[in-house]
């Protein structure tokens, strides 16, 4: 059963996800996953451990290539682009890793200014030391600037990684299970972390995860993946009110 | 299964690794000359490199060549006097040196360290999806990551060669002047004496390709390897012996053709 929703913040098409198909030798992840996101839109992919939801915003970024299936970003064909025009592309995309993947040779100050380095051109580039600043003020982590990631704690190295995916003012920003592995203070705090800076740069989000409360509080849509499908798209409360015996289990389960 | 049966399967497979991994080394190779040509050149991460693998190294390889300069002296000394060759130290030792014993000494330190250090580095930049950042944030990580350190690699192995071979020296004289009392300026002047070209350029030559060997393999192993971190502590390894056998083959290799050109 998979329905089409189009609750939507704007008008305008960011990504296009038509007939996605991705296979690991027999594993079959992905089959036929079609997704629309708007601009402004922040979607909710949940479902099983190991079924596809990291694969898809790996395919979305480019870092996982399709077997099928057509995926437009910004307008332009991922599978179409050049080597340059995907890097160009990808600066306008923020990814938050599960495990954060902060540099672990570099000192916080230097993983922040890694992307401005490489994508700012030295004109442009303005203050580092300000900007990196900035974007470690907004995660509430201005005092780690000179740490090493070993370091920091989960919670922590979770804002870096979100500092880091946003300080190139991307205009998408994927998240890859921000709040796994953290207590539900710290879970509570990414959870607004997440608000606080998708309304203050204008973003539009993609948030893999399995935490409800994440869901609930960040979710324009959610997509329920299932055997490589969307199975099932809607609002929070459309999902949770389902009487679908899957969508029922899985957070009454994840409930608990 | 029969004995026969699983040690043909074995056989077969170690086979087949062997073929699979010349085959990863050579694609990587080809790789990175087709990326590391292309601009924008990453001059920096180049230097930075340099003084990773290179300026690190040098107490470690400085140390290294003085004790088997003085040591091969003092082996060397008492069968030399016992033919009546002892003038011949300062000669045997400097064409043992410069020749064979500090590029190969080298490398295989460098082997040890730098191969196994780029290997680790690597292999746990990809587990923990920090070469995927470096992806995801627009940036070649092939180029950035490996291009660079194969090209500090293949730079720095002849500087420190060099700099082994000089250490090594002084270690042969210090060994020289244990037993007898021999003017510096005399051994220098007898080691210079007895080098030719043809002992010089081969052997600087070669370090080059064991440069290139160490920075190749290591990185090919790190960057594909695989299973969490015991796949990295088994890149590391592999990458080690497969370093320092590549550079006892191409040694092998330079030594015949030198031969055949009439240089030995």
């Amino acid at each position: 059963m998979e329905q089409e929703i189009n609750t939507y913040i704007d008008g305008t098409t960011i990504i296009e996800i038509e007939h996605l198909k991705k296979a690991f030798g027999n594993n079959v992840v992905l089959k036929d996953f079609n997704l629309t996101v708007h601009k402004g839109e922040t979607v909710v992919v949940m479902g099983k451990s190991g079924i596809g939801k990291t694969v898809l915003i790996k395919c979305i970024i480019g870092l996982v290539k399709p077997d099928g299936g057509k995926m437009r970003v910004f307008n332009q064909d991922i599978s179409k682009l050049n080597q340059q025009d995907l890097d160009e592309l990808r600066t306008r995309i923020g990814f938050v890793f599960q495990n954060s993947a902060l540099y672990d040779s570099m000192t916080v100050r230097q993983n922040l200014e890694f992307p401005l380095r490489r994508h700012r051109k030295k004109k442009i580039r303005g203050n580092l030391d300000l900007q990196v600043r900035e974007a470690l003020q907004n995660v509430g982590l201005e005092n780690t600037i000179d740490l090493m990631p070993s370091e920091l704690s989960g919670g922590m190295r979770k804002r870096i990684g979100i500092a880091r995916s946003l300080i190139l003012r991307p205009e998408i920003v994927l998240y890859d299970e921000p709040t796994t592995g953290l207590d539900p203070i710290t879970s509570e705090e990414i959870t607004h972390l997440i608000l606080e800076l998708q309304k203050k740069y204008d973003t539009t989000s993609i948030i893999i995860t399995h935490d409800i409360d994440l869901a609930r509080e960040t979710a324009n849509r959610i997509v329920f993946l299932m055997n490589g499908i969307a199975y099932m798209q809607g609002t929070y409360e459309e999902l949770v009110n389902n009487e679908d015996t899957l969508i029922k289990h899985f957070f009454k389960r994840q409930a608990i | 299964m029969e004995p026969n049966q699983k040690n043909e399967t074995v056989f077969s497979k170690v086979i087949d690794e062997f073929f699979y991994g010349i085959a990863e080394l050579v694609q990587f190779s080809f790789k990175v000359f087709k990326i590391g040509i292309q601009p924008p050149y990453e001059f920096r991460e180049v230097w930075n490199q340099c003084y990773e693998i290179g300026i690190k190294s040098f107490i470690l390889v400085g140390t290294t060549a003085f004790i088997l300069g003085l040591v091969l002296v003092m082996q060397s000394r008492p069968t030399m006097v016992e033919f009546g060759a002892g003038a011949f130290l300062p000669a045997m030792s400097s064409i043992s040196i410069v020749r064979e014993i500090g590029p190969l000494v080298t490398a295989l330190i460098c082997a040890g360290k730098i191969g196994s250090g780029i290997s680790a580095e690597l292999g746990s930049m990809k587990v923990t999806e920090q070469i995927d950042a470096m992806e995801v944030s627009g940036t070649n990580p092939f180029k950035y990551l490996v291009a660079t350190r194969i090209i500090a690699t293949t730079l720095m192995i002849p500087i420190l060669t060099v700099y082994a071979d000089f250490i090594s020296l002084i270690g042969a004289f210090f060994g020289s002047n244990i037993k007898d009392n021999i003017n510096i300026n005399y051994y220098f002047n007898r080691v210079f004496e007895s080098l030719h070209y043809t002992d010089v350029i081969p052997s600087f030559t070669k370090t080059f390709f064991f440069g290139f060997t160490i920075g190749l393999v290591g990185c090919t192993k790190g960057y594909n390897s695989k299973k969490g971190t015991e796949g990295v502590g088994k890149a590391a390894n592999v990458s080690v012996v497969l370093s320092m056998v590549g550079v006892i083959v191409i040694d092998m290799v330079v030594t015949q053709i030198t031969s055949m050109m009439g240089y030995l």
